[in-house]
Protein backbone atom coordinates (compact mmCIF):
# COMPACT_ATOMS: atom_id res chain seq x y z
CA UNK A 1 0.00 0.00 0.00
CA UNK A 2 2.65 2.63 1.03
CA UNK A 3 4.97 1.10 -1.78
CA UNK A 4 1.98 1.72 -4.37
CA UNK A 5 1.25 5.12 -3.28
CA UNK A 6 4.95 5.84 -3.47
CA UNK A 7 4.84 4.19 -7.01
CA UNK A 8 1.67 5.89 -8.42
CA UNK A 9 3.37 9.19 -7.59
CA UNK A 10 6.61 8.09 -9.69
CA UNK A 11 4.25 7.41 -12.38
CA UNK A 12 2.95 10.82 -12.53
CA UNK A 13 6.55 12.68 -12.12
CA UNK A 14 7.34 11.08 -14.88
CA UNK A 15 4.73 11.08 -17.25
CA UNK A 16 3.61 14.68 -16.26
CA UNK A 17 7.26 16.08 -17.81
CA UNK A 18 6.81 17.12 -21.00
CA UNK A 19 10.98 16.42 -21.97
CA UNK A 20 10.73 12.53 -20.75
CA UNK A 21 7.73 12.41 -23.47
CA UNK A 22 9.31 14.19 -26.05
CA UNK A 23 12.73 12.29 -25.48
CA UNK A 24 11.36 8.95 -24.34
CA UNK A 25 8.25 8.29 -26.52
CA UNK A 26 8.96 10.72 -29.04
CA UNK A 27 12.58 10.51 -30.14
CA UNK A 28 12.38 6.56 -31.02
CA UNK A 29 9.47 6.71 -32.95
CA UNK A 30 11.05 9.92 -34.85
CA UNK A 31 13.75 7.92 -35.61
CA UNK A 32 11.46 5.29 -36.73
CA UNK A 33 10.07 7.43 -39.15
CA UNK A 34 13.29 8.86 -40.16
CA UNK A 35 15.59 5.83 -41.09
CA UNK A 36 12.09 3.96 -42.61
CA UNK A 37 12.11 6.82 -45.03
CA UNK A 38 16.17 6.13 -45.99
CA UNK A 39 15.53 3.19 -46.62
CA UNK A 40 12.83 3.60 -48.83
CA UNK A 41 15.27 5.50 -50.74
CA UNK A 42 17.86 3.45 -50.99
CA UNK A 43 18.45 0.19 -52.80
CA UNK A 44 20.38 -1.67 -50.22
CA UNK A 45 18.66 -3.01 -47.14
CA UNK A 46 19.75 -1.21 -44.75
CA UNK A 47 16.76 -0.70 -42.37
CA UNK A 48 14.13 -2.93 -43.42
CA UNK A 49 11.26 -2.54 -40.99
CA UNK A 50 11.75 -5.70 -39.62
CA UNK A 51 14.83 -5.68 -38.30
CA UNK A 52 14.46 -2.30 -37.58
CA UNK A 53 11.64 -2.04 -35.46
CA UNK A 54 13.11 -4.46 -32.82
CA UNK A 55 16.20 -2.36 -32.60
CA UNK A 56 14.76 1.01 -31.96
CA UNK A 57 12.31 -0.48 -29.53
CA UNK A 58 15.35 -1.51 -27.53
CA UNK A 59 17.10 1.77 -28.26
CA UNK A 60 14.02 3.13 -26.26
CA UNK A 61 14.42 1.60 -23.44
CA UNK A 62 17.79 3.28 -22.73
CA UNK A 63 15.87 6.21 -21.76
CA UNK A 64 14.15 4.70 -18.56
CA UNK A 65 17.76 4.54 -16.97
CA UNK A 66 17.50 8.68 -17.97
CA UNK A 67 13.69 9.08 -16.55
CA UNK A 68 14.93 6.87 -13.65
CA UNK A 69 18.40 8.03 -12.95
CA UNK A 70 16.69 12.28 -13.18
CA UNK A 71 13.67 11.60 -10.40
CA UNK A 72 15.97 10.11 -7.92
CA UNK A 73 18.59 12.80 -8.39
CA UNK A 74 16.04 15.36 -8.47
CA UNK A 75 14.36 14.03 -5.18
CA UNK A 76 17.20 13.55 -4.00
CA UNK A 77 18.55 17.58 -4.58
CA UNK A 78 14.89 18.40 -3.60
CA UNK A 79 15.51 16.80 -0.39
CA UNK A 80 11.92 15.18 -0.68
CA UNK A 81 13.60 12.21 -0.06
CA UNK A 82 15.27 13.23 3.45
CA UNK A 83 11.29 13.69 4.36
CA UNK A 84 10.36 10.64 2.90
CA UNK A 85 13.03 8.80 5.32
CA UNK A 86 11.24 10.73 7.96
CA UNK A 87 8.04 9.07 7.43
CA UNK A 88 7.12 5.06 7.80
CA UNK A 89 8.78 4.02 4.18
CA UNK A 90 11.58 1.69 4.00
CA UNK A 91 14.30 0.65 2.19
CA UNK A 92 12.30 -2.13 -0.13
CA UNK A 93 9.53 0.31 -1.17
CA UNK A 94 11.50 3.62 -1.97
CA UNK A 95 13.82 0.82 -4.76
CA UNK A 96 10.12 -1.19 -5.72
CA UNK A 97 8.23 2.23 -5.56
CA UNK A 98 10.93 3.93 -8.30
CA UNK A 99 11.30 0.85 -10.55
CA UNK A 100 8.04 -0.78 -11.00
CA UNK A 101 6.44 2.53 -12.40
CA UNK A 102 8.95 2.28 -15.03
CA UNK A 103 7.88 -1.45 -16.09
CA UNK A 104 4.86 -0.65 -17.94
CA UNK A 105 5.75 2.58 -18.96
CA UNK A 106 8.62 0.79 -20.83
CA UNK A 107 6.31 -1.73 -22.07
CA UNK A 108 3.93 1.17 -23.16
CA UNK A 109 6.62 2.39 -25.30
CA UNK A 110 7.57 -0.48 -27.17
CA UNK A 111 4.00 -1.10 -27.67
CA UNK A 112 3.85 2.00 -29.67
CA UNK A 113 6.80 1.75 -31.30
CA UNK A 114 5.56 -1.57 -32.84
CA UNK A 115 1.90 0.27 -33.63
CA UNK A 116 3.74 2.90 -35.15
CA UNK A 117 6.07 0.57 -37.44
CA UNK A 118 2.75 -1.56 -39.07
CA UNK A 119 1.77 1.52 -41.32
CA UNK A 120 4.80 1.55 -42.46
CA UNK A 121 5.03 -2.12 -43.69
CA UNK A 122 5.83 -4.13 -40.29
CA UNK A 123 4.57 -7.74 -40.44
CA UNK A 124 1.67 -8.32 -38.25
CA UNK A 125 1.99 -11.13 -36.45
CA UNK A 126 1.57 -13.01 -32.96
CA UNK A 127 5.03 -12.67 -32.10
CA UNK A 128 4.58 -8.89 -31.60
CA UNK A 129 3.40 -9.32 -28.64
CA UNK A 130 6.27 -11.91 -27.23
CA UNK A 131 8.59 -9.22 -28.77
CA UNK A 132 7.26 -6.57 -26.78
CA UNK A 133 7.42 -8.59 -23.40
CA UNK A 134 11.02 -9.95 -24.73
CA UNK A 135 11.84 -6.32 -23.73
CA UNK A 136 11.22 -6.81 -19.82
CA UNK A 137 14.84 -8.28 -18.68
CA UNK A 138 16.51 -5.36 -20.54
CA UNK A 139 14.05 -3.02 -19.54
CA UNK A 140 14.46 -3.99 -15.93
CA UNK A 141 18.73 -3.30 -16.44
CA UNK A 142 18.14 0.42 -17.86
CA UNK A 143 15.43 0.92 -14.76
CA UNK A 144 18.07 -0.50 -12.30
CA UNK A 145 20.89 1.64 -14.36
CA UNK A 146 18.98 4.10 -13.63
CA UNK A 147 18.90 3.40 -9.61
CA UNK A 148 22.29 3.11 -9.37
CA UNK A 149 23.27 6.53 -11.27
CA UNK A 150 20.37 8.51 -9.35
CA UNK A 151 21.84 7.49 -6.37
CA UNK A 152 25.36 7.99 -7.08
CA UNK A 153 25.49 11.20 -9.22
CA UNK A 154 23.59 14.63 -9.39
CA UNK A 155 20.92 15.84 -11.34
CA UNK A 156 23.36 17.81 -13.92
CA UNK A 157 25.90 14.90 -14.44
CA UNK A 158 23.07 12.59 -14.95
CA UNK A 159 22.19 14.26 -17.68
CA UNK A 160 25.10 14.04 -19.59
CA UNK A 161 25.83 10.38 -18.69
CA UNK A 162 22.84 8.98 -18.68
CA UNK A 163 21.33 11.30 -21.41
CA UNK A 164 23.81 12.39 -23.73
CA UNK A 165 26.54 9.26 -22.95
CA UNK A 166 24.55 6.00 -22.32
CA UNK A 167 22.06 6.84 -25.15
CA UNK A 168 24.74 7.00 -27.76
CA UNK A 169 27.05 4.36 -26.27
CA UNK A 170 23.90 1.72 -25.84
CA UNK A 171 23.17 2.56 -29.45
CA UNK A 172 26.52 2.58 -30.76
CA UNK A 173 27.17 -0.99 -29.27
CA UNK A 174 23.60 -2.67 -30.19
CA UNK A 175 24.16 -2.87 -34.11
CA UNK A 176 20.82 -0.99 -34.70
CA UNK A 177 22.67 1.79 -37.04
CA UNK A 178 24.99 -0.57 -38.12
CA UNK A 179 26.54 -3.71 -38.24
CA UNK A 180 29.31 -4.37 -35.69
CA UNK A 181 31.00 -6.59 -38.24
CA UNK A 182 31.73 -4.00 -40.35
CA UNK A 183 33.82 -2.09 -37.97
CA UNK A 184 35.26 -5.71 -36.17
CA UNK A 185 37.78 -6.09 -33.80
CA UNK A 186 38.25 -5.01 -30.49
CA UNK A 187 34.80 -2.69 -31.14
CA UNK A 188 32.96 -5.71 -31.91
CA UNK A 189 34.36 -7.90 -28.88
CA UNK A 190 33.19 -5.22 -26.53
CA UNK A 191 30.02 -4.48 -27.95
CA UNK A 192 29.70 -8.41 -27.31
CA UNK A 193 30.52 -8.79 -23.93
CA UNK A 194 27.99 -5.92 -23.14
CA UNK A 195 23.95 -5.95 -23.24
CA UNK A 196 23.08 -4.19 -25.72
CA UNK A 197 23.79 -6.36 -28.75
CA UNK A 198 21.89 -8.88 -27.24
CA UNK A 199 18.98 -7.38 -26.81
CA UNK A 200 18.37 -6.33 -30.10
CA UNK A 201 19.40 -10.19 -31.27
CA UNK A 202 17.17 -11.06 -28.64
CA UNK A 203 14.31 -8.87 -29.67
CA UNK A 204 14.66 -9.51 -33.46
CA UNK A 205 14.44 -13.33 -32.46
CA UNK A 206 10.93 -13.38 -30.93
CA UNK A 207 9.55 -10.90 -33.57
CA UNK A 208 11.00 -14.02 -35.97
CA UNK A 209 9.73 -16.44 -33.60
CA UNK A 210 13.16 -17.75 -33.10
CA UNK A 211 12.64 -18.93 -29.52
CA UNK A 212 15.82 -20.99 -29.03
CA UNK A 213 18.25 -17.84 -30.54
CA UNK A 214 16.25 -15.72 -28.39
CA UNK A 215 17.02 -17.71 -25.07
CA UNK A 216 21.08 -17.92 -25.95
CA UNK A 217 20.79 -13.61 -26.29
CA UNK A 218 18.49 -13.51 -22.78
CA UNK A 219 21.01 -14.96 -20.58
CA UNK A 220 23.48 -11.89 -20.66
CA UNK A 221 20.96 -9.42 -20.35
CA UNK A 222 19.59 -11.67 -17.17
CA UNK A 223 23.20 -11.71 -15.76
CA UNK A 224 23.76 -8.10 -16.77
CA UNK A 225 19.89 -7.19 -14.74
CA UNK A 226 21.14 -9.43 -11.62
CA UNK A 227 24.47 -7.51 -11.49
CA UNK A 228 23.36 -3.84 -12.07
CA UNK A 229 20.29 -4.50 -9.68
CA UNK A 230 21.85 -5.83 -6.57
CA UNK A 231 24.71 -2.72 -7.72
CA UNK A 232 21.76 -0.48 -7.72
CA UNK A 233 19.92 -1.87 -4.55
CA UNK A 234 23.27 -1.33 -2.09
CA UNK A 235 24.23 1.98 -3.78
CA UNK A 236 20.51 3.46 -2.85
CA UNK A 237 20.41 2.00 0.66
CA UNK A 238 24.31 3.19 1.26
CA UNK A 239 22.86 6.58 0.40
CA UNK A 240 19.76 6.24 2.25
CA UNK A 241 22.03 5.04 5.36
CA UNK A 242 24.10 8.39 4.86
CA UNK A 243 21.13 10.88 5.18
CA UNK B 1 5.74 14.34 32.74
CA UNK B 2 8.27 12.63 29.73
CA UNK B 3 9.75 15.35 27.43
CA UNK B 4 9.32 15.80 23.67
CA UNK B 5 12.53 15.72 23.15
CA UNK B 6 15.86 14.87 25.18
CA UNK B 7 19.38 14.88 24.58
CA UNK B 8 22.06 13.10 26.69
CA UNK B 9 25.77 13.83 25.58
CA UNK B 10 24.72 14.05 21.91
CA UNK B 11 27.71 14.38 19.70
CA UNK B 12 27.99 14.28 15.74
CA UNK B 13 31.36 13.76 13.73
CA UNK B 14 32.40 13.89 10.28
CA UNK B 15 35.90 12.73 10.20
CA UNK B 16 37.80 15.59 11.75
CA UNK B 17 34.93 17.88 12.44
CA UNK B 18 32.56 18.12 14.94
CA UNK B 19 29.01 19.02 14.22
CA UNK B 20 27.51 18.26 17.43
CA UNK B 21 29.21 18.58 20.52
CA UNK B 22 27.87 17.05 23.82
CA UNK B 23 24.29 18.44 23.64
CA UNK B 24 22.48 18.26 26.51
CA UNK B 25 18.74 19.66 25.74
CA UNK B 26 15.49 19.11 26.92
CA UNK B 27 12.14 20.08 24.84
CA UNK B 28 8.84 20.29 26.86
CA UNK B 29 5.62 18.76 25.07
CA UNK B 30 3.71 21.48 22.98
CA UNK B 31 6.37 24.28 23.31
CA UNK B 32 7.50 26.04 20.32
CA UNK B 33 11.83 25.68 20.74
CA UNK B 34 13.72 27.86 18.55
CA UNK B 35 17.25 26.32 17.49
CA UNK B 36 18.92 29.84 17.11
CA UNK B 37 22.72 30.30 15.34
CA UNK B 38 24.97 31.31 12.62
CA UNK B 39 25.42 29.31 9.44
CA UNK B 40 27.32 26.14 10.28
CA UNK B 41 26.49 26.29 14.04
CA UNK B 42 25.22 22.58 14.19
CA UNK B 43 21.52 23.04 13.99
CA UNK B 44 20.16 21.35 10.92
CA UNK B 45 22.66 18.23 11.76
CA UNK B 46 20.65 18.52 15.10
CA UNK B 47 17.40 18.29 13.73
CA UNK B 48 18.73 15.45 11.48
CA UNK B 49 19.75 13.05 14.50
CA UNK B 50 16.45 14.02 16.30
CA UNK B 51 14.55 12.95 13.74
CA UNK B 52 16.40 10.04 13.01
CA UNK B 53 18.24 10.91 9.48
CA UNK B 54 21.65 11.03 10.96
CA UNK B 55 22.89 8.63 13.29
CA UNK B 56 24.71 10.31 16.05
CA UNK B 57 28.22 9.42 16.89
CA UNK B 58 28.18 9.74 20.78
CA UNK B 59 25.46 9.78 23.13
CA UNK B 60 21.91 9.63 23.47
CA UNK B 61 18.42 11.18 22.08
CA UNK B 62 14.90 10.10 23.43
CA UNK B 63 11.64 11.54 21.38
CA UNK B 64 8.23 10.74 22.68
CA UNK B 65 10.04 8.77 25.57
CA UNK B 66 11.37 6.52 22.48
CA UNK B 67 15.22 5.89 22.03
CA UNK B 68 15.98 7.23 18.57
CA UNK B 69 18.41 4.37 17.69
CA UNK B 70 16.70 1.37 18.92
CA UNK B 71 12.80 2.83 18.60
CA UNK B 72 13.56 4.22 14.73
CA UNK B 73 9.54 2.95 13.69
CA UNK B 74 7.89 4.65 16.45
CA UNK B 75 9.81 8.02 16.41
CA UNK B 76 8.52 7.97 13.03
CA UNK B 77 4.75 7.78 13.43
CA UNK B 78 5.54 10.91 15.75
CA UNK B 79 6.82 13.18 14.10
CA UNK B 80 6.85 15.52 11.16
CA UNK B 81 9.64 16.93 9.30
CA UNK B 82 10.23 20.31 7.01
CA UNK B 83 13.41 20.06 5.38
CA UNK B 84 15.24 23.36 4.84
CA UNK B 85 15.30 22.87 1.14
CA UNK B 86 11.35 23.09 -0.64
CA UNK B 87 11.12 19.49 -0.36
CA UNK B 88 7.71 19.06 -2.46
CA UNK B 89 6.84 16.84 -5.65
CA UNK B 90 6.88 19.31 -8.48
CA UNK B 91 4.46 17.62 -10.89
CA UNK B 92 2.33 17.07 -8.33
CA UNK B 93 -0.68 19.08 -7.55
CA UNK B 94 -0.67 20.75 -3.89
CA UNK B 95 -3.50 18.07 -2.91
CA UNK B 96 -1.43 14.81 -4.50
CA UNK B 97 1.19 15.98 -2.51
CA UNK B 98 -0.62 15.96 0.43
CA UNK B 99 -2.24 13.08 -0.44
CA UNK B 100 1.35 11.26 -0.70
CA UNK B 101 2.12 11.98 2.44
CA UNK B 102 -1.59 10.70 3.61
CA UNK B 103 -1.00 7.52 0.98
CA UNK B 104 2.57 6.66 3.27
CA UNK B 105 1.22 7.24 6.03
CA UNK B 106 -1.45 4.77 5.56
CA UNK B 107 -4.47 6.79 6.18
CA UNK B 108 -7.89 5.31 4.39
CA UNK B 109 -9.42 7.98 1.99
CA UNK B 110 -11.75 9.60 4.06
CA UNK B 111 -9.23 10.85 6.53
CA UNK B 112 -7.09 11.50 4.14
CA UNK B 113 -10.00 14.17 2.73
CA UNK B 114 -10.84 15.22 5.98
CA UNK B 115 -6.85 16.14 7.07
CA UNK B 116 -6.41 17.91 3.33
CA UNK B 117 -9.63 19.63 4.26
CA UNK B 118 -8.73 20.78 7.48
CA UNK B 119 -5.23 21.80 6.75
CA UNK B 120 -6.58 23.91 3.82
CA UNK B 121 -8.64 25.61 5.80
CA UNK B 122 -6.01 25.79 8.83
CA UNK B 123 -3.14 27.29 6.02
CA UNK B 124 -5.06 28.87 3.38
CA UNK B 125 -4.27 26.03 0.77
CA UNK B 126 -7.91 26.52 -0.85
CA UNK B 127 -6.56 28.43 -4.06
CA UNK B 128 -3.43 26.18 -4.82
CA UNK B 129 -4.89 23.02 -4.23
CA UNK B 130 -5.16 22.32 -8.13
CA UNK B 131 -1.76 23.86 -9.13
CA UNK B 132 0.92 21.94 -9.61
CA UNK B 133 3.82 22.64 -6.95
CA UNK B 134 6.66 23.46 -8.79
CA UNK B 135 4.85 25.99 -10.30
CA UNK B 136 4.10 27.58 -7.06
CA UNK B 137 6.05 30.64 -5.73
CA UNK B 138 8.66 29.88 -2.81
CA UNK B 139 6.71 31.39 -0.30
CA UNK B 140 3.71 28.60 -0.97
CA UNK B 141 5.85 26.06 -1.80
CA UNK B 142 7.20 26.53 2.17
CA UNK B 143 3.75 26.52 3.37
CA UNK B 144 2.98 23.11 1.40
CA UNK B 145 6.00 21.81 2.58
CA UNK B 146 4.61 22.88 6.12
CA UNK B 147 1.72 20.87 5.11
CA UNK B 148 3.34 17.77 3.90
CA UNK B 149 4.80 17.48 7.40
CA UNK B 150 1.42 18.42 9.37
CA UNK B 151 -0.61 16.39 7.29
CA UNK B 152 -0.27 12.71 9.47
CA UNK B 153 -0.76 14.77 12.62
CA UNK B 154 2.44 14.89 14.52
CA UNK B 155 3.04 15.00 17.81
CA UNK B 156 6.82 16.80 17.12
CA UNK B 157 7.11 19.03 14.13
CA UNK B 158 10.84 20.00 12.66
CA UNK B 159 10.89 23.26 10.87
CA UNK B 160 14.66 23.47 9.77
CA UNK B 161 14.74 27.04 8.32
CA UNK B 162 11.29 27.74 7.15
CA UNK B 163 11.41 30.92 6.12
CA UNK B 164 15.29 30.96 4.82
CA UNK B 165 15.43 33.02 1.26
CA UNK B 166 11.64 33.93 1.82
CA UNK B 167 10.89 37.89 0.76
CA UNK B 168 9.59 39.96 3.94
CA UNK B 169 6.15 39.52 2.85
CA UNK B 170 5.97 35.88 2.64
CA UNK B 171 8.09 35.56 6.03
CA UNK B 172 5.45 37.36 7.58
CA UNK B 173 2.50 35.16 5.93
CA UNK B 174 4.39 32.29 7.20
CA UNK B 175 4.88 33.34 10.78
CA UNK B 176 1.23 33.68 11.23
CA UNK B 177 0.81 30.39 9.83
CA UNK B 178 3.62 29.06 12.45
CA UNK B 179 2.02 30.95 15.14
CA UNK B 180 -1.37 29.09 14.73
CA UNK B 181 0.08 25.91 14.60
CA UNK B 182 1.47 26.53 18.62
CA UNK B 183 -0.16 24.42 21.06
CA UNK B 184 -0.92 21.63 18.17
CA UNK B 185 2.48 20.07 18.31
CA UNK B 186 6.01 20.49 20.07
CA UNK B 187 7.53 22.24 17.02
CA UNK B 188 11.20 22.57 17.10
CA UNK B 189 12.59 25.23 14.84
CA UNK B 190 16.28 26.31 13.44
CA UNK B 191 16.83 30.11 12.34
CA UNK B 192 19.71 32.03 12.28
CA UNK B 193 17.12 35.27 12.07
CA UNK B 194 16.59 36.77 15.63
CA UNK B 195 13.78 38.47 15.18
CA UNK B 196 11.95 34.70 13.56
CA UNK B 197 13.57 33.46 16.91
CA UNK B 198 11.97 35.83 19.02
CA UNK B 199 9.30 36.56 17.65
CA UNK B 200 7.70 32.69 17.74
CA UNK B 201 9.41 30.68 20.32
CA UNK B 202 8.29 29.86 23.68
CA UNK B 203 12.19 28.78 24.51
CA UNK B 204 15.45 29.64 22.76
CA UNK B 205 18.48 27.50 22.60
CA UNK B 206 21.33 29.29 21.34
CA UNK B 207 24.10 27.18 19.35
CA UNK B 208 27.81 27.98 18.28
CA UNK B 209 30.62 25.14 16.48
CA UNK B 210 28.09 22.82 17.89
CA UNK B 211 27.76 23.05 21.51
CA UNK B 212 24.56 24.87 22.91
CA UNK B 213 25.78 28.00 24.66
CA UNK B 214 22.27 28.82 26.72
CA UNK B 215 18.58 28.03 26.95
CA UNK B 216 15.59 30.00 28.05
CA UNK B 217 13.02 32.78 27.03
CA UNK B 218 13.81 35.94 25.31
CA UNK B 219 13.97 37.57 28.82
CA UNK B 220 15.85 35.02 30.38
CA UNK B 221 18.64 35.53 27.40
CA UNK B 222 18.20 39.26 27.94
CA UNK B 223 18.86 38.71 31.41
CA UNK B 224 21.51 36.28 31.02
CA UNK B 225 23.45 38.56 28.92
CA UNK B 226 22.53 42.14 30.87
CA UNK B 227 20.53 43.60 28.18
CA UNK B 228 17.35 44.91 27.10
CA UNK B 229 18.26 43.87 23.30
CA UNK B 230 17.72 40.71 21.91
CA UNK B 231 20.07 40.90 19.32
CA UNK B 232 22.67 42.28 21.61
CA UNK B 233 22.10 39.46 24.07
CA UNK B 234 22.29 36.60 21.47
CA UNK B 235 25.86 38.61 19.71
CA UNK B 236 27.37 38.74 23.30
CA UNK B 237 26.45 35.13 24.13
CA UNK B 238 27.92 33.74 20.83
CA UNK B 239 31.02 35.81 21.34
CA UNK B 240 31.77 35.07 24.88
CA UNK B 241 30.92 31.52 24.06
CA UNK B 242 29.39 30.70 27.78
CA UNK B 243 27.29 33.04 29.62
Amino acid sequence: MRMMTFAKRCAREILRDPINLGFGLGFPLVLLLLLSTIQANIPVSLFEIDTLTPGITVFGLSFMTLFAATLIAKDRESALLQRLYTTPLRGLDFILGYMLPLLPISLGQTAICYLTAIPLGLTVRIQILYAVLGTIPMAIFHIALGLLCGSLLGVKQVGGICGALLTNLSAYLSGVWFDLALVGGAFQKAANVLPFVHAVEMEKALFHGDFRASAIHALPIVLYGTVITAVAVHCFLRQMKKQ
Amino acid sequence: MIQAIQTKELVKRYKSITAVDRLNMEIRQGELFALLGVNGAGKTTTIKMLSGLTKPTEGEVFVGGHDIIKETEQVKRLIGVSPQETAVAPNLSTKENLELICGIHGFPKDKTQARIRALSDELGLDSVLPRKAGKLSGGWQRRISIAMALISEPKILFLDEPTLGLDVLARHELWKTIRALKGSATIILTTHYMEEARELSDRIGIMRDGRLLAVGTVEELKAMANTDDFETAFVSIVQEGVV
